[in-house]
């Protein structure tokens, strides 16, 4: 089970970076990063899984007594519920600079902003 | 040429993760530090349903700290970069079933947000998933009704009371000499009820109100700047 979600997680980092590499709409870049952000969670998550565990909620009786042997790790869950947060600022700004660049030029293609390219 | 470059670059790319997947055989059991936090004692000392919520809220507090300071700047860099308000729209009517079923579902979905960050400590949940819900029922609320005023005001100084006294109660765990963001400010319940786990439901309530509000103010900015072109 966790070789098929760490897999993935691996699948989808190189998804994002191609899309990030090859894409020319600026929309379609920031798809890239977004699956890359995406891919790396998965990837932390499933590392934390341990076999035969359940999620660290203890809602059971039974989970109380000799806890640390019955879940999974909740270290990099949270972690991850951090990283989630700071990807979604992440996107949002660069939301924001596309908006601004397609004010200044009218388009979202990569090619047409040339400024800073000598 | 560019292909073969990208193509490059992938390669490179899988030879520097390859590594790091061969070496994962599945972890069979939990690491140093998490067995520290799933001890009985500090089960009984932090008394939260939720393990996660125990380690973002109280263990890990500063860091929720810095996240959330990382989304108020968020706010503030998108603020200052699309201020222009732009002319008036021309926008296609919404059709009666969609504009009923907004009214009917907007307050629905406000109520789910706050449940969703009340029980953080219990259920898997918490502050940030509440007020992303939260924004949720906002930009249902912009694309139903979008001549509607938006009262900018109000959400801002939500967003700062609700900073304000996240800190405040961090900072009153440091004053009475339990540490910053020591939970045990408030009586600590018994385990698996609402009025459990001391401070971490009142934190968690307004860390979801000041995500709530700010992605709402970053949403009607997004909205407000958008012209016909």
């Amino acid at each position: 089970m966790e070789y098929i979600t760490i897999t993935t997680g691996f699948l989808i980092i190189l998804a994002g970076l191609w899309a990030i590499m090859t894409r020319k709409n600026l929309i379609r870049i920031i798809i890239g990063f977004s699956l890359f952000d995406t891919g790396i969670h998965i990837v932390m998550v499933s590392m934390a899984f341990v076999k035969g565990g359940v999620a660290p909620i203890l809602d059971k009786k039974e989970l109380l007594t000799d806890t640390a042997h019955k879940i999974v790790d909740p270290v990099p869950q949270a972690l991850v519920l951090t990283a989630i947060v700071i990807g979604l600022g992440v996107t949002a700004l660069m939301l924001a600079y596309a908006m601004r660049l397609h004010q200044e030029k009218k388009s979202l293609d990569i090619e047409s902003f040339k400024d800073l390219k000598w | 040429m560019k292909k073969l470059l990208v193509l490059f670059i992938l390669a490179a790319f899988v030879s520097v993760l390859y590594p790091l997947y061969s070496s994962f055989h599945g972890s069979t059991g939990l690491t140093e530090v998490s067995q520290f936090y799933a001890s009985k004692e500090n089960i009984e000392k932090v008394n939260s349903q939720n393990l996660v919520t125990a380690v973002v809220v109280t263990y890990r507090g500063l860091d929720t700290l810095g996240e959330v300071t990382i989304l108020f700047l968020t706010a503030a860099i998108i603020a200052f970069f699309l201020k222009k308000e732009s002319d008036k729209r021309t926008l296609r009517k919404n059709s009666e079933i969609f504009k009923t079923a907004a009214k009917l579902l907007i307050p629905i979905i406000t109520m789910l947000g706050i449940y969703i960050f009340i029980n953080g400590h219990l259920t898997p949940g918490g502050g940030f998933q509440g007020g992303a819900v939260i924004a949720s029922a906002v930009i249902l609320m912009f694309l139903a009704f979008p001549n509607m005023e938006f009262s900018h005001k109000f959400f801002e100084s939500l967003e700062s009371v609700s900073g304000l006294v996240y800190v405040g109660l961090a900072a009153f765990g440091a004053i009475l000499g339990l540490g910053f963001l020591d939970n045990a400010i408030l009586p600590l319940g018994k385990f698996g009820e609402l009025f459990s786990a001391g401070a971490i439901p009142v934190i968690y309530s307004f860390v979801g109100l000041k995500v709530g509000a700010e992605l709402s103010n970053i949403l009607h900015k997004f909205k407000s700047v958008q012209a016909d072109n």
